[in-house]
């Protein structure tokens, strides 16, 4: 554990911690044209579990790339805090797919050694912090294993470690757990509030899942399509770390009933246009 | 109905949560599939082989009864005492061959695998070159033998109808492998390997970023396919030398196994063209066997054919 070791616990709830990275105005306009973005002004704070939550085509993992530095928006800026592009902040940058995106001729330990190895972090030096990312995920019996032997969940759990691997402040998701069957997902979800907890970092998640973002999440962010733009924010007031007992709170229920109006709402502005 | 309903529901939740562990354990823990799967093991190696025997036995029989002369048909029991008997002058001639087959096949693996690379890191080069791989593949290599015989002394223009032939199969099949790497795999590159270095200009890091990918992920995803390309220019290695060394004819003075089938044919010595023939055959297959194994071994820990292979 001493190559990651855990952030200090944060003094202050995350709605009031300082501005980690934002989206100035950003709009984004594809070559074939269709608008995925327009005017959007995203803050995210240091330690925030922020959830992306709206129909398809919203925009949402279009943001997150913005985030990432993967696409270059169309108007606005990524503005991080300390100054600096994204490419001064890309190895504090974690990215998951939907999809666990593991080479597969290569070993777990292998495949959570390609971040560092892409930085030039020698194996010898990387041993610890590739141990430490499994460690994280549970998955320290499985170095030697191939993808190909690990079960969907396990999957995941490996991509999350590589992500992990190079200790970033800050964590996207893009809609890691839709593929995978609900067990799985709810094991998973309690096992990411965890993760953020010991290693004390940033997650910006995208989802269409109302339930995931309320019980995951310290805010939510309704987003709406064609174009897409931000119609709710809703804050989770729950305090962390939860647990399953989150789940039959009236809070819970309350939060569930909005951003699915919310959701709602976003869908209904949709069929209007 | 209803009762029925929960049934179907429940079977699919089941489906859905289903994972490779599973699948495996159930495998491991039933025993009569796996002797079902020792039983078809056998059956694919004992069916072909019988039929091997009765195929032998039958021509053999043939041959005696209706006393056919061995001019026009050796039985197969003088085709192996000819084996036996001419095995001095057969095995220079299989050196021979199998020296062109492999020097062809070695230049075509270097060239393909060459060019696929420069295909890859360079489109200019992908639209000038490509085409013309193309060409010197669709046109027949026996068109193409007599010339090369014209141009250039025999032993240089038998290889380089086996290099004309083996290597498209490496190049495209090489080519397809570089271009098939995960979308998401090369943008996480992006995301964690386009640290350029700072005083090279842009295009110098752009080049070297692809170097990298190429090194990193291109490569290893290409294995699978170039191991592909490799059994079957391996094959056609053995067709492009006989088919020169066919093309160069008696007027060459060329030794190897094809030169052997033609001068035994002038000659009516029937038994030695098929002893000459049966050792080519043998030679395809055996370098279609070491190449397939050569591909299990390398691929066997984490590619979806080893693994069917293994079941």
């Amino acid at each position: 554990m001493s190559a990651i070791q855990a952030r200090p616990a944060p003094d202050q709830p995350p709605s009031r911690a300082p501005s980690l990275v934002a989206l100035e105005g950003v709009d984004k306009t594809f070559a074939n044209g269709t608008v995925a973005l327009s005017g959007l002004d995203l803050d995210i704070r240091e330690n925030e579990f922020v959830s992306l939550l709206g129909p398809s085509g919203c925009g949402k993992s279009t943001a997150l790339r913005i985030l990432a530095g993967l696409v270059a928006p169309s108007t606005g800026r990524v503005a991080w805090a300390g100054g600096g592009t994204g490419e001064d902040h890309r190895g504090e940058i974690g990215f998951v797919f939907q999809e666990p995106t593991l080479m597969p001729w290569a070993s777990v330990a292998d495949n959570v050694f390609l971040p560092l190895r892409l930085r030039g972090v020698a194996r010898a030096r990387a041993q610890e912090a590739i141990d430490a990312s499994l460690a994280l995920v549970g998955l320290s019996k499985f170095a030697h294993a191939y993808p190909r032997e690990l079960s969907g969940g396990m999957k995941m759990r490996v991509s999350i470690a590589r992500a992990l691997s190079l200790r970033p402040r800050i964590l996207l998701m893009d809609e890691p757990f839709a593929a995978l069957d609900e067990i799985t997902r709810f094991k998973l979800n309690d096992d990411l509030l965890r993760l953020q907890q010991e290693f004390g970092c940033t997650i910006v998640f995208v989802t269409h899942s109302v339930y995931e973002s309320v019980y995951l999440s310290t805010r939510i962010v309704v987003m709406a399509a064609r174009p897409g733009r931000i119609v709710a924010e809703i804050p989770v007031e729950e305090p962390i770390p939860r647990d399953e007992t989150f789940r039959t709170t009236p809070l819970y229920g309350r939060l569930c009933r909005e951003a699915s109006a919310a959701l709602h709402g976003a869908m209904g502005a949709q069929e209007h246009l | 109905m209803s009762e029925t309903r929960a049934v179907v529901g429940g079977t699919v939740s089941d489906a859905r949560g289903e994972t490779r562990e599973h699948t495996r354990a159930e495998t491991r823990g039933a025993a009569a599939p796996a002797a079902a799967r020792d039983r078809s093991k056998i059956l694919r190696i004992a069916l072909p082989l019988a039929v091997f025997a009765l195929v032998i036995v039958g021509w053999e029989r043939y041959v005696v009864a209706y006393e056919v002369p061995h001019y026009i048909l050796p039985a197969p029991t003088l085709i192996l005492k000819t084996l036996i008997s001419d095995w001095p002058v057969l095995a220079t001639s299989l050196v021979q061959t199998l020296q062109t087959t492999f020097l062809g096949l070695l230049l075509a693996v270097v060239g393909g695998v060459g060019l696929a690379v420069l295909l890859s890191l360079s489109r200019l080069v992908e639209y000038s070159l490509y085409p013309y791989a193309v060409v010197l593949q669709v046109t027949p290599v026996v068109a193409i033998s007599p010339l090369l015989l014209i141009y250039m002394p025999q032993e240089a223009a038998v290889l380089t109808c086996a290099w004309i032939v083996a290597f498209f199969p490496i190049l495209s099949n090489t080519t397809l492998g570089l271009q098939s790497v995960d979308r998401n795999l090369l943008e996480l590159f992006d995301l964690y390997g386009a640290t350029k270095p700072r005083w090279a200009p842009p295009w110098l890091g752009r080049f070297l970023s692809r170097v990298k990918a190429l090194w990193y992920l291109r490569r290893p995803a290409a294995l699978p396919y170039f191991l592909a390309g490799l059994k079957i220019a391996g094959g056609l290695a053995l067709i492009g030398a006989v088919v020169a060394e066919i093309a160069a004819g008696s007027a060459g003075a060329g030794s190897g196994l094809a030169y052997r089938i033609l001068e035994s044919q002038f000659r009516l010595n029937i038994p030695r063209l098929f002893a000459a023939l049966a050792l080519l055959s043998a030679t395809g297959v055996v370098i279609f066997l070491a190449l397939s194994t050569v591909s299990h071994l390398l691929l066997r820990r984490w590619h979806e054919s080893a693994l069917s292979e293994e079941r």
